[in-house]
């Protein structure tokens, strides 16, 4: 009962943010949404930790697998990737380690300077 | 063959499940990051389906249930970061501002390249969303103008990468700080990243995870301006 409870409550507020982003005309997805509610209801002590925890952090866990079939997807895009194989293998992996190191280092320096604060 | 998967209820879940078990038990095995459960998983259906001479969207049709759950997980994210709320209000400067020069710098070094490369607008926007999650990546793409179906597989690329390099980046990066591995590793490589980071760390997964949203958002701004410089 305990894991159907917590299921429930994580489905409902998934629900409430698909309901917010089909009627907010912005460009959030659901489940920001849902992630901005949960942890709103989280940090206010609406929702307490025990009514959601073990359920959520399976999902988290397992979520790697939810996204095998958009991964194989990429059989369909085979042609229009071809042409631009090069270029766009460069890229990506030039920018995502770009990203890592700036990003990282970035804060890593300011969370030092905070600390001296 | 063919005909019984297209009838099949749980051929499409079954196969990728048992071939992300394949995937642990290899990493597991022999603990190096290229063995990552997801590219294995992926490369083992997609050999599958080839061999055995399956369209790819027949799979997609009996598999697309596990994709439903991407929602609810996003979610569930929240809890990690609940769970380090002083962590969070102690460096939220430190954090946002990280994850900022981050999104700005995946802009840049993509219009830097496009350029460098000759890309056309339209194969340039595709790639402007690539480190963030699908959901938002594909909205932005499809606003700009880019490949949709092409950004879907950039952003799952990356992701992928993200999460076999973390460990080896942040180690020649000098990328020590908790805090600051997760806001790497989540401002580039989205969800599929952050499992890597909830991995190696309490702390690492739960700033991936917040990473994934603030750099989303952030991306969404940034690449409508950004796509007008090429």
């Amino acid at each position: 009962m305990k894991y159907l409870r917590q299921f429930s409550i994580i489905l409902l507020i998934s629900l409430v943010g698909e309901a917010l982003h089909s009627l907010i005309p912005l460009p959030v997805p659901a489940s920001i949404y849902g992630l901005a509610i949960l942890f709103i209801a989280l940090a206010s002590g609406v929702l307490s930790l025990d009514k959601v925890k073990e359920t959520g952090y399976f999902l988290i866990e397992v979520m790697p697998l939810m996204f095998i079939p958009a991964a194989v997807g990429l059989l369909g895009a085979y042609h229009v990737l071809m042409p631009v194989l090069l270029p766009y293998a460069v890229i990506t992996l030039v920018s995502t380690l770009l990203v890592m190191l700036v990003a990282g280092r970035v804060t890593q320096f300011m969370t030092g300077e905070e600390a001296k604060e | 063959m063919s005909e019984f998967m297209q009838n099949s209820v749980f051929w499409g879940v079954a196969i990728s499940f048992v071939s992300y078990g394949i995937g642990m038990m290899l990493q597991r095995k022999f603990r190096m990051a290229i063995f990552n459960p997801l590219l294995i998983s992926v490369i083992l259906i997609m050999l599958f389906l080839t061999i055995s001479g399956t369209d790819y969207r027949v799979y997609q049709e009996g598999a697309d249930v596990i994709s439903y759950f991407l929602t609810p997980a996003t979610v569930c994210l929240a809890i990690p970061l609940y769970e380090q709320i002083e962590l969070l209000k102690k460096n939220f400067k430190a954090i946002m501002i990280g994850i900022l020069s981050g999104v700005l710098t995946s802009l840049v070094s993509v219009l830097a390249m496009s350029v460098f490369f000759g890309l056309n607008h339209k194969e340039y926007t595709t790639l402007l969303p690539k480190s963030i999650t699908t959901a938002i990546g594909m909205g932005v793409s499809e606003e700009l103008g880019g490949y949709v179906t092409l950004t879907v597989a950039i952003i799952i690329i990356t992701g992928i990468l993200g999460s076999i390099l973390a460990e080896a980046a942040c180690k020649v990066f000098h990328i020590t700080e908790p805090i600051a591995k997760g806001v790497a590793i989540g401002t580039a490589s989205h969800a599929i990243g952050t499992s890597k980071a909830m991995e190696m760390g309490e702390t690492e997964g739960a700033i991936s995870g917040l990473s994934i949203a603030v750099a989303g958002l952030l991306t969404v701004a940034g690449a409508s301006v950004f796509a007008c410089f090429l």
